[in-house]
């Protein structure tokens, strides 16, 4: 009984000194830990951006060393909803910032949501390499990949694929990505896709398939072309002049799919926030726009 | 120190004088057992835990949709899947309820021949050595990731179907369905293996015994006394190709569209699918989770995360209804012996 005793003593003393020692380690860490303390901004949504977003994070760990940027995807409606829920310190967003969500941010955060346009896109209209269409219209596009559209062959188009590839393979993407999302609102005036069409889950997969695929016609951001596909030039309207989705065309607005990229902030951006959305404003963050496929800001813009 | 040992204090004294050390051992061993006895129980019963826990998890995450307005008639027998539509969202899985059932046709079309086929031949037509080699490479077939299948559907598949039947685009029914095909194959093969080696010896004895040829004796009397076992490796299959993902996420094209129709030839392997799991894949990372509001009814955004929740629901409900039917054909093999 009372070697029980004692060698639970024994024990006891022991774990205490483990505890002691582990306590120790731990405040020396965090001691350590305080001398080079980060600034983390976390920066995530739009699924487009989301390579760019990256990019900018590395580039950014050269000029400031002791900020990291986190940068996580999910789409643009993810990121507004993070934005709202303070998960995050920026949102990236491919679309315009919805009235809906402005006001749930005012009301959850108590801080209007400011947006910074930090780079251009357009969303080009690909086909397969050897599809000889000239052009398209925004009425054609609605007619092809909008319900109840009655375009279903290319021979509808006045193009000539052959009859094995006649129907048109409509790509498209998956239903919460920013790209569908403004391409439903700006070419099929907010209603519905027609059924069917191959609902990919990046802007990749969309021209990889089309360029695997004769009779195909997908939309995704201009930075994704590759040897395999082609942009149509797209007229805004039947009968206008079709305009090709090229940096002048998209700076002046003349491109009917041109979109601004945001970052998305709860209230005026401070501290460490503030200086990277400046810096990304800066020559250096612009470049890295160009880089990663998209039109950088103006000079006037910037 | 009595709930310790677990005997009374009093008895070692009475008896003779125990070291204490034998004491604290035995203390130590009856502890242990309990311990482990009671363990081994808990492992027994998780999975009864985890099955309901799960059933739990799924039914109460969708079901606010049934409380939504949304017709459940609507809900299963029409083709319109717009869960996000900007002017009515609409929720009608037929057409991937149709997807799921359209590969998992095709699928078991090429997977139960191939696999009763490979089975019979295991268990009765080759020798030893070959038998221990097929099944490791059987096995081995078992052992590819789903997404390196959904790679090969992608890049060797989708070319070589649309070069050999015109189709096209390659990435359709067909394609899932001979990746899924080849997926369920171990399955099939290896419980059909198990059920064929257990007919009894004294059958196959009689029948030759009788001067049957070996495929009579095959065809006539082991495929029909392991009919169950049969049976039950053909539906784990199934459950098996309804219940895949990944590869069919990549090799079905992912497209809303219903493959069946009233005109011969009834199902067209060559068009685009979506299944159900696909599109709980696709769509769940990005439908948001919404909180009732102060009334207790959800905003009408909510209904999307619902929905998927409600479609896990079906197939939990086809998954568990192939493998219950499943096991009882085991039983039934286990009551004929």
């Amino acid at each position: 009984m009372k070697k029980v005793v004692c060698s639970t003593g024994i024990l006891l003393s022991a774990l205490a000194c483990v505890l002691l020692v582990a306590g120790c380690r731990k405040g020396n860490q965090e001691a350590r830990k305080d001398v080079v303390k980060k600034t983390v901004i976390s920066d995530g949504g739009s699924d487009t951006m989301v390579n760019l977003a990256q990019e900018w994070a590395e580039a950014y760990q050269k000029v400031a060393p002791n900020v990291s940027v986190e940068v996580s995807g999910g789409g643009s409606g993810v990121g507004m909803r993070d934005l709202m829920q303070g998960v995050i310190n920026i949102a990236n967003c491919s679309r315009d910032v919805e009235p809906k969500e402005r006001e749930q941010i005012l009301k959850t955060t108590g801080k209007e949501p400011k947006s910074h346009i930090v780079g251009h896109d357009a969303i080009a209209i690909y086909v397969h390499k050897d599809n000889p269409i000239a052009k398209i219209s925004s009425e054609q596009l609605a007619a092809i990949f909008g319900e109840g559209g009655t375009v279903e062959k290319w021979s509808q188009l006045g193009v000539d694929l052959g009859a094995e590839n006649d129907t048109i393979i409509r790509v498209s993407r998956q239903n919460s990505s920013g790209t569908y999302l403004y391409f439903r609102e700006h070419v099929l005036a907010k209603k519905d896709f027609k059924p069917g069409s191959r609902d990919m889950s990046g802007s990749k997969d969309v021209v990889e398939l089309v360029a695997r695929t004769r009779s195909a016609i997908g939309y995704s951001g201009m930075g994704y072309a590759t040897p395999g596909v082609r942009m149509v030039p797209v007229a805004p309207k039947a009968g206008d002049e079709p305009v090709t989705p090229s940096v002048e065309n998209v700076l002046s607005m003349k491109y009917p799919l041109a979109r601004s990229l945001l970052m998305v902030t709860a209230g005026e951006p401070e501290g460490a926030v503030k200086a990277y959305l400046d810096w990304i404003h800066s020559e250096e963050g612009q470049k890295i726009v160009e880089h990663a496929g998209y039109i950088p800001l103006t000079q006037a813009e910037r | 120190m009595a709930a310790q040992t677990g005997t009374p204090a009093t008895v070692p004294a009475a008896v003779e004088p125990v070291s204490t050390r034998g004491r604290f051992r035995r203390a130590f061993s009856f502890v242990s057992e309990r311990t482990m006895v009671s363990l081994i129980y808990l492992c027994g019963i998780s999975a009864i835990l985890f099955v309901f826990s799960i059933f739990y998890f799924i039914f109460r995450e969708g079901a606010p949709f049934f409380r939504s307005g949304v017709s459940l008639w609507d809900f299963f027998f029409t083709d319109a899947w717009f869960p996000t539509s900007a002017v009515k969202p609409r929720f009608g899985i037929l057409a991937l309820t149709a997807g799921t059932a359209s590969v998992t046709l095709v699928a078991m079309l090429l997977a139960v021949p191939f696999g009763l086929g490979a089975a019979i031949f295991l268990a009765e037509f080759c020798g030893k050595r070959t038998r221990e080699t097929l099944k490791i490479l059987v096995e081995l077939l078992a052992a590819v990731p789903s997404v390196v299948w959904g790679f090969i559907g992608l890049m060797v598949m989708n070319p070589l179907i649309i070069h050999l039947t015109g189709a096209p685009i390659g990435l359709n029914v067909l394609n899932a369905g001979i990746i899924v095909g080849l997926m369920s194959v171990p399955i099939i093969v290896s419980i059909a293996e198990d059920a064929i080696r257990a007919v009894p010896d004294t059958y196959i004895e009689a029948a030759e015994a009788l001067g049957a040829t070996r495929w009579q004796t095959v065809r006539r009397v082991i495929l029909p006394a392991a009919r169950n076992g049969l049976l039950a490796a053909v539906l784990l299959g199934v459950g098996r190709a309804v219940g895949e993902t990944m590869a069919v996420l990549m090799c079905t094209g992912h497209a809303v569209h219903n493959p069946f129709d009233g005109q011969f030839p009834y199902l067209h392997v060559l068009d685009s699918v979506r299944t159900l799991t696909a599109t709980i894949t696709a769509e769940l990372g990005e439908a948001p989770r919404l909180d009732a509001m102060a009334d207790g009814s959800y905003p009408p955004e909510a209904l999307h995360y619902q929905s998927l929740f409600v479609v896990g629901m079906v197939l939990f409900a086809i998954t568990f209804v192939v493998n219950l039917v499943a096991d009882f054909a085991v039983k039934g093999i286990r009551r004929a012996k």
